[in-house]
């Protein structure tokens, strides 16, 4: 009886299976090898090998006869990137994104707080679809509906005319540079739907790292002698530092590339998206469209390189 | 005389759970209290009510005079040692140590000085540049300890500081406490479940059950006299005598406590009158200098503590058990 056991597992010990399970067993590498392998190859040769292969165009030229791309290598289409037309852009976004990244927060921290050390049970629940709950729609459509509520016929000139609050509103359009003709073809309107379109990509993160302050730090705190606000700037705050940081790449970096927003809500005038999309597609200057997306690789490097020096993720 | 702590009738509820159950206690100026008791015993409760972490739902406290009801922690001259040592992960130990004197706003200098001064105490020189994270647990409970120091507390509170310690490391922890409370004067108020470590240690012990106190005293006092069942049987897990097994053995008919070690055991041999039984072995726990025996004598099991040397005794052996007259200590009828 023993024996045919024994016999039965040795046999199926034999089978094909079996032994490469067994060597998997002994050679952890290769398991790992072969589980990391087909996405290692997606992220190496589809996402960087095509990411790459636009940033070398960067250093061709385009002949401007013929409009042929010539292959040559050149630093003449950086160049051409630094015209002050381009340079207009390139400071448009940035401002742009800055703006958006620095109200993001300070709109999501708040919230954010409240609902990692306040909010339980349902109203965690509620929390959670309330800033989820625009993502579950289609962008476009926000981003129309916004249009709608900007435009001079909507909801918000509507609103101000019932509150007699027009003459704040023709003020607000009337302010130089950001202002317009109406909310939806001001950098306002721009503004507004970006900050709204992006929110919840800044509230999350942030949230999650508030979560994670153990709450016996900031009993020590206290015990310590630490006011609440002391030990808001000292423990909380830089704690939370890494989740601000990350959501503020998320919107900074959302905000430099869109080229959907700015040409349904806003002016007329280019976005670093709106730039390359246009270079690539009816312009046809892949040289310039692909040196245009170095700028935010750049600009997003730079960044946190910033940001690890002012020990951002210290605390990781 | 002031006492450093002082409840009167505190209470503690949360809902319907009364973790903390009027209790009335006095801890005096420059004495290493411990509160022990099994974990949801209110224990670690009254701690955070001294700390101010709580806030009493009715009752008393007062802080070397001073009431403490409603006044946050960062008012009171009290500081904690947490249990898991909670230092601050991105400040650096000089920070972590300095971080009371910080806020305070003591200048930089000066509270540098004063934190490398905690950090030779605690024998930790050397490490003030490095992270938390970058320590071992018996070190960052150094620290912990330091930090706590530094802001020259009134009482140092100490949650079951010890318990992510290994043994060795432990029992080293507890010299070293000790001789710096004496060293200090300052009040200890130390939180453990570990009777050893709360004997060893505490000047007084306070044994919590089910919120409230069921004794205080003397380490000697509460092993020697433990005044109710739950006593004998948390602090040396002494063998809890009926009334009518005690009564059988010659003693008087009430619930008893008679400690295992005091217990002579001999093989074979028949029982004299008086405090003396006949049991047989059930098993055999060898632990190093004694012997765990459990035995059942008609029906009640009493644990004997017999030296190693006594010999090998097996699981079946038909054994005698006899104890001096003074060995056993009368409790009182409550559990």
């Amino acid at each position: 009886m023993t024996e045919t056991t024994i016999g039965a597992a040795t046999e199926h010990r034999n089978g094909l299976l079996r032994r490469f399970s067994d060597a998997l067993f002994r050679r952890p590498f290769l398991l790992l090898t072969l589980l990391l392998a087909p996405p290692l190859l997606w992220l190496g040769i589809v996402y960087l090998g095509s990411l790459l292969a636009l940033l070398a165009q960067s250093f061709f030229s385009i002949d401007e006869f013929s409009g042929l791309v010539k292959h040559e290598l050149t630093l003449s289409t950086y160049a051409e990137l630094l015209n002050l037309a381009n340079v207009d852009v390139i400071l448009r976004s940035l401002t742009m994104a800055i703006a958006v990244t620095l109200a993001a927060a300070l709109i999501a921290f708040p919230i954010a707080y409240y609902a990692a050390r306040y909010a339980r049970g349902r109203w965690k629940a509620f929390f959670y679809l309330a800033v989820m709950l625009p993502l579950w729609s289609s962008y476009l459509v926000r981003v129309y509906a916004w249009k709608l509520i900007l435009a001079k016929e909507g909801i918000i000139t509507w609103f101000a005319g019932k509150t007699h609050t027009t003459w704040l509103l023709d003020a607000i359009l009337a302010t130089p540079v950001i202002g317009g003709p109406s909310l939806s073809i001001s950098y306002i309107g721009t503004f507004l739907v970006f900050l709204y379109v992006w929110l919840p990509y800044m509230i999350l993160p942030t949230q999650a790292a508030l979560e994670r302050v153990p709450v016996n730090l900031i009993e020590a705190s206290a015990d310590l002698g630490a006011h609440p606000r002391q030990t808001f700037t000292t423990v909380i705050f830089p704690l939370a530092l890494p989740g601000l940081i990350a959501g503020s790449i998320f919107t900074f970096s959302l905000t430099l590339g869109d080229y959907i927003i700015p040409q349904i809500v806003g002016t007329s005038t280019y976005f670093l998206g709106q730039a390359v999309y246009t270079l690539q597609g009816t312009a046809g200057n892949i040289p310039l469209a692909a040196a245009f997306t170095v700028v935010p690789i750049l600009i997003m490097g730079i960044y946190l390189a910033i940001a690890k020096r002012m020990g951002a993720f210290d605390a990781l | 005389m002031t006492t450093a702590v002082s409840f009167q009738n505190v209470s503690r509820h949360f809902g319907a759970v009364r973790a903390v159950d009027d209790v009335t206690l006095d801890i005096a100026p420059g004495e290493f209290f411990a509160m022990l008791g099994p974990s949801g015993s209110g224990k670690t409760t009254c701690l955070r009510l001294i700390a101010g972490f709580e806030q009493p739902s009715s009752g008393h406290i007062e802080i070397f005079g001073t009431t403490a009801e409603g006044l946050p922690p960062y008012r009171r001259n009290v500081n904690t040692v947490f249990q898991d040592y909670a230092l601050f992960p991105h400040m650096s130990i000089l920070d972590n140590v300095a971080y009371g004197l910080m806020v305070k706003g003591v200048a930089r200098a000066a509270r540098e000085a004063k934190a490398l001064d905690a950090l030779d105490l605690v024998e930790l020189k050397g490490f003030e540049g490095r992270r938390p994270s970058q320590l071992s647990g018996g070190q960052r409970q150094r620290v912990a300890l330091a930090r706590a120091l530094v802001n020259e507390p009134k009482v140092l509170l100490l949650d079951e500081p010890l318990g992510a310690l290994d043994l060795k490391l432990r029992e080293q922890m507890q010299v070293e406490l000790k001789t710096l409370q004496r060293n200090l004067g300052i009040t200890f108020v130390f939180v453990t479940h570990d009777q050893g470590e709360a004997l060893s240690m505490a000047d007084r012990v306070a044994i919590f059950n089910n919120g409230k106190i069921v004794q205080v005293g003397a380490p000697q006092e509460i092993y020697e006299r433990p005044r109710t069942r739950f006593v004998a049987d948390f602090v040396g897990s002494s063998n809890v005598l009926p009334p009518d097994f005690a009564g059988k053995t010659g003693a008087p008919a009430r619930w008893m406590s008679l400690r295992p070690e005091k217990i002579t055991i001999a093989v074979g041999g028949t029982p004299a009158k008086a405090h003396s039984v006949a049991a047989k072995v059930t098993s055999v726990h060898y632990q190093g200098a004694v012997t765990r025996v459990n035995t059942d004598a008609g029906g009640q099991a009493i644990a004997v503590a017999a030296p190693s040397s006594f010999g090998l005794i097996a699981i079946g052996d038909e054994v005698t058990l006899s104890w001096p007259a003074d060995a056993l200590h009368a409790m009182e009828d409550e559990a």
